[in-house]
């Protein structure tokens, strides 16, 4: 599934213009502690988290992490998204809760393997 | 594959404007070095939380690379606290990171483990108030 695709379907605001989401999403994982992101998603994966500093750019970076997604509306630092564009990671958001937002993921049909 | 690098990265601590800087740039040499996506995979894990324990809790330190046809192996000095009781600092969920570090998502004391579980040797000596040395080596053929 592409992630323009996705963004469209769950209204997510694209909080990087510029960065392209013709990208393939490959799968899903969520948490808020870096360590898990690190050792369990995979190439491709969405993220889904609540961490907006810095150094969530550059664990997508480093995981090849198809894109980020704040829930809750949070919004992210300044320094954070123009690390993003710097590094060609799209960060989007949602007004939804974590645990809604990822019911629609999952109905999607995004699963996390 | 058969040309060998080595080098080091200098970090700083309480730099979390860099910080995953050194693993990346690690990265990007090791992928066009061609190395396996496997090992290259095992390997951004344990550097990415070995540069974030040295930032986290150090003053100051280096990572230093050594990338031969057979190995990859770290090594990461640092002046800082030390580890008190490595084998504690080894377990799953010891962390001594204070609130703000785990406000950030970082400290939820998987860091060690991780490296552990991604690199074929690790070493970790520490003397309390003088620093800490963690090595580990992944075998790009194994």
């Amino acid at each position: 599934m592409k992630l323009k695709e996705l963004a469209d379907s769950l209204s997510l605001d694209i909080k990087t213009p510029g960065v392209d989401l013709d990208r393939e999403v490959t799968g899903g994982y969520v948490s808020d502690l870096l360590s898990d992101v690190i050792a369990n998603a995979r190439d491709g994966f969405l993220w889904i988290t609540l961490q907006v500093h810095l150094n969530i750019v550059a664990v997508a970076s480093l995981k090849g992490l198809s894109g980020i997604v704040l829930v809750n509306n949070r919004d992210p630092d300044e320094e954070t998204l123009k690390r993003a564009v710097q590094e060609n990671i799209p960060i989007l958001a949602s007004t939804l809760p974590t645990f809604e937002l990822v019911g629609r993921l999952y109905s999607l049909g995004l699963r996390c393997r | 594959m058969s040309d060998c690098r080595e080098g080091c990265f200098f970090l700083t601590g309480k730099d979390f404007t860099n910080a995953g800087a050194a693993s990346s740039r690690l990265k990007g040499m090791l992928e066009a070095m061609n190395i396996s996506g496997r090992v290259i995979r095992r390997a951004a894990i344990a550097a990415f939380e070995a540069e974030m324990n040295l930032i986290i809790y150090a003053v100051a330190g280096m990572m230093k690379y050594y990338i031969t046809p057979e190995k990859i192996r770290i090594v990461l000095e640092d002046m800082g606290p030390g580890i008190e009781n490595i084998e504690l600092a080894m377990t799953e969920g010891y962390s001594t990171a204070p609130d703000y570090i785990r406000e950030m998502g970082f400290g939820s004391g998987m860091g060690l483990p991780n490296i552990k579980k991604n690199t074929d040797e690790l070493n970790i000596s520490s003397v309390v108030g003088e620093g800490t040395t963690l090595e580990f080596i992944i075998y790009l053929n194994k």
